[in-house]
């Protein structure tokens, strides 16, 4: 028995051991990983895609207004009180959209009435009674303004003072300067509140964001007291609140606000239910399989088994810990790779059982049917990832989510699989022929009655 | 040893059959639906929910009172268990919940709206369009790696040409199925359905690769100076690979098409349509197609042309 194969047993049985350890209970804690990370179609949720509408933002500045965009979103949809709540931005051939995901029972339209309204910021001051009620306004010309974000200019930002505390300096365009002059020297000594909507803003600590004015204000101004999250993140809305981003659908040339582009919501149960029937056809199709390799090529077959064993295993915790989000069709893309990944065995097998029926040794066989069938199993499994990357690419085209998840599971599956059939399975029949236990050729499905010169 | 260069006429012709049938129903298709295929919500835009009935309902009865409702054009697909998936043109979730509630008071049922899908009509184009390049990208790519793997054989050209020919024809084949299964049945076409027929894209290549790289081996080692023959003896020699690997895919895709659910059940059958296509054609049309090119038999391709004496 070769040093090498004995190192790849012990590689192979920690790899195999550390994956069922992380696996095994499915719910543990690995690494602050806790269960496969479920899709929304199998725990039930909505998704959601909005466009933006970006007409009023001049070119260039998009990037930066939508993660002002995102902010905002984010800040409506956590005051709902969801936990776990995905927001991304999805660029695709200039346009942008906004992604939301909503595990869990929510409230859909409650949640689709949020997100649709508009990002500008609104002050508001106190009434008698301490509450803020009342909209901060003034008059500039003959019209009754109200003081927002609209009236900033663009570069809001967080700088520290010599003591490290963070503030944030802003500064105001024409109107705005008129406008926060009369409502500052108006409210000297009192507090602003900002709200979003009928929201007020949060800091991290769950108090709302409301400064004192400590000084008339013009053109340029400055909020102190802030933690640097709080600064930082009150720099970003702000700047995203100057212009309206309605967040809707496009219809022809027509905007349509609050009307989501794609939307879907599945119930936890039909999720529960296809979770469950997922196992049924895999404990079914993995047992055809498992009973069909064992008839058909015996030794070899149980050792494909056993290197199947790993391969899933393995695949489950990459599951678990990268974490991938597993979602139905990405559940039947790992069940089908399991029927692919007995592939590479196969070709291997058939080429060892061609090179026994000519007469060649048990363990000159095995080396041949590796390296022989290695080109067959190169160049078949090349295009598969040729099929997933294209698959990749088109799932990120559309809201279809599920496309993706399908193409990362099948790519990870085939890339597996050729790990496991090159060496798991190579190593198990070394050890096997190596140790000169089975020597029989009708264990390895070769009915001859040639003798086997099995040499070292 | 079986023949199958030598039968190659009758397996092109069955090709042809597929292929024919295939347009046939696309063309009819087109005519009655203004589309090649039925389109789901993914490509069509509109709605599309799952509604549970319980207890389950006639999906007659479900048809008529949808008409009274006013959705008479709605696409209603029973997925078993008491669950109905319909295709309506759009409505909001809370339009949906109404029809549901609707639906109830009619057919004496509880009704619950499990699954709410929403796409609009423009997404849908751009969904559409896509695929249709996606599919075409992957062939490029497909051929331009064959051409590659196999640039030591002379023409390599010929050998990529042969397996996406081929690849097309799996394609072409099972979009003629759902086609008819679109005009029959009424089963539509919707994202899952292009991965599918993707995946399928890279299995039948999959098989393809195995035979052409012992073509290539059998090729390098001479074992005959007719090519027929060392295409045939590859086949023969690949076969018992190419059918336990695909017994061992079908065994999980079969399993997963009975008891998978309904949600994935067309998901999981243009898989399944695709390995057996797929197999069939890499062991009875892609070698055979190699040795026609090769010897310049194209009279072979139209079986119904008369033999050449």
């Amino acid at each position: 028995m070769r040093r090498r194969t004995v190192y790849l047993l012990i590689f192979i049985l920690a790899l195999f051991g550390f994956a069922l350890w992380s696996v095994v209970p499915l719910d543990k804690n690995v690494f602050g990983r806790e269960g496969l990370r479920l899709g929304l179609d199998l725990k039930g949720g909505s998704y959601l895609v909005y466009q933006a509408d970006l007409s009023d933002v001049e070119p260039g500045a998009e990037d930066e207004i939508m993660e002002g965009v995102k902010g905002v979103v984010e800040r409506r949809i956590n005051a709902l009180g969801i936990t776990e709540p995905v927001v991304e931005i999805q660029k695709h051939a200039g346009e942008y959209n906004i992604v939301i995901q909503l595990p869990g029972i929510a409230d859909i339209e409650k949640a689709k009435d949020m997100v649709g309204l508009f990002t500008v910021l609104e002050f508001r001051e106190q009434d008698a009674a301490g509450n803020f009620t009342i909209p901060a306004t003034g008059v500039v010309g003959n019209e009754t303004l109200t003081l927002s974000s609209r009236y900033f200019k663009e570069n809001t930002e967080v700088a520290i003072d010599s003591l490290g505390e963070p503030f944030l300096i802003f500064e105001m365009d024409e109107t705005g300067a008129q406008l926060f002059k009369q409502i500052s020297t108006r409210l000297l000594g009192k507090q602003l509140a900002i709200y979003l909507g009928d929201e007020p803003l949060r800091g991290e600590d769950g108090q709302m964001i409301a400064p004192v004015v400590r000084a008339v204000i013009e053109d340029k101004g400055q909020i102190e007291g802030l933690s640097l999250t709080d600064a930082q993140e009150l720099s970003r809305v702000l700047n995203a609140g100057r212009i309206d981003v309605p967040l809707g659908r496009w219809v022809d040339e027509e905007f349509e606000p609050s009307v989501p582009l794609y939307e879907r919501t599945v119930d936890a149960t039909l999720g529960a239910d296809s979770i469950r029937k997922s196992i049924l056809a895999a404990g079914i199709g993995i047992a055809l399989l498992l009973i069909f390799m064992l008839v058909y090529y015996r030794l070899p077959g149980l050792v494909a088994c056993l290197s199947l064993g790993v391969y899933g295993v393995v695949l489950l915790a990459i599951f678990k810990l990268v974490p991938i989000t597993l979602t139905l069709p990405g559940l039947a893309g790992f069940i089908v790779s399991l029927g692919m990944a007995v592939d590479a065995n196969v070709l291997i097998f058939e080429r060892m059982k061609e090179e026994l029926r000519g007469g060649r040794s048990l363990a000159a066989a095995v080396e041949a049917g590796f390296s022989r069938a290695w080109t067959a199993i190169r160049d078949s499994n090349i295009t598969t990832f040729i099929a997933c990357i294209v698959l990749f690419w088109l799932g990120g085209t559309m809201g279809a989510f599920m496309v993706r998840g399908f193409a990362l599971i099948l790519f990870l599956g085939v890339a597996l699989s050729m790990f496991t059939a090159i060496t798991v399975t190579r190593t198990f029949l070394r050890l096997i022929v190596g140790s000169r236990v089975v020597t029989n050729l009708s264990a390895y499905g070769v009915t001859s009655l040639q003798t086997v010169r099995n040499t070292k | 040893m079986i023949d199958f260069v030598g039968q190659k006429r009758w397996f092109f012709l069955i090709s042809w059959i597929l292929v024919i049938i295939g347009i046939a129903s696309l063309i009819v298709s087109q005519i009655q639906l203004g589309t090649p295929l039925r389109l789901g919500t993914d490509f069509a835009g509109g709605t599309s929910m799952t509604l549970q009935f319980s207890p389950a309902v006639e999906q007659s009865r479900l048809r008529e009172e949808m008409a009274k409702l006013g959705h008479d054009k709605a696409t209603i697909q029973n997925a078993g268990e008491g669950n109905f998936i319909i295709h309506t043109e759009e409505i909001t979730s809370d339009e949906a919940q109404e029809l549901a509630e609707e639906l109830a008071a009619a057919l004496n049922a509880q009704v619950e709206v499990v699954d709410y899908y929403l796409a609009s009509a423009t997404v849908g184009a751009a969904t559409a369009r896509s695929a249709v390049i996606a599919v075409i990208v992957a062939s490029v790519a497909m051929l331009l790696y064959i051409v590659w793997a196999f640039r030591r054989m002379p023409k390599s050209f010929r050998w990529g040409s042969c397996a996406v020919i081929a690849l097309v024809h799996d394609v072409f084949i099972t979009v003629g199925i759902f086609s008819l299964l679109g005009l029959l049945a009424g089963v539509e076409i919707d994202a899952l359905f292009i991965t599918g027929l993707l995946t399928i894209v890279g299995y039948s290549i999959n098989n393809i690769v195995v035979v052409f790289d012992r073509i290539r081996e059998n090729k390098a080692r001479g074992i005959s100076s007719d090519f027929g023959v060392t295409v045939n003896s590859s086949i023969v020699e690949t076969l018992g690979r190419c059918l336990n690997t695909s017994l061992t895919t079908l065994f999980v895709i079969l399993a997963l098409f009975l008891f998978g659910g309904a949600t994935i059940h067309n998901f999981v059958l243009v898989l399944l349509l695709g390995v057996i296509i797929g197999t069939y054609d890499s062991i009875c049309v892609a070698g055979p197609l190699l040795v026609v090119w090769e010897k310049g038999e194209w009279s072979s391709l139209v079986p119904w042309a008369k033999r050449p004496a």
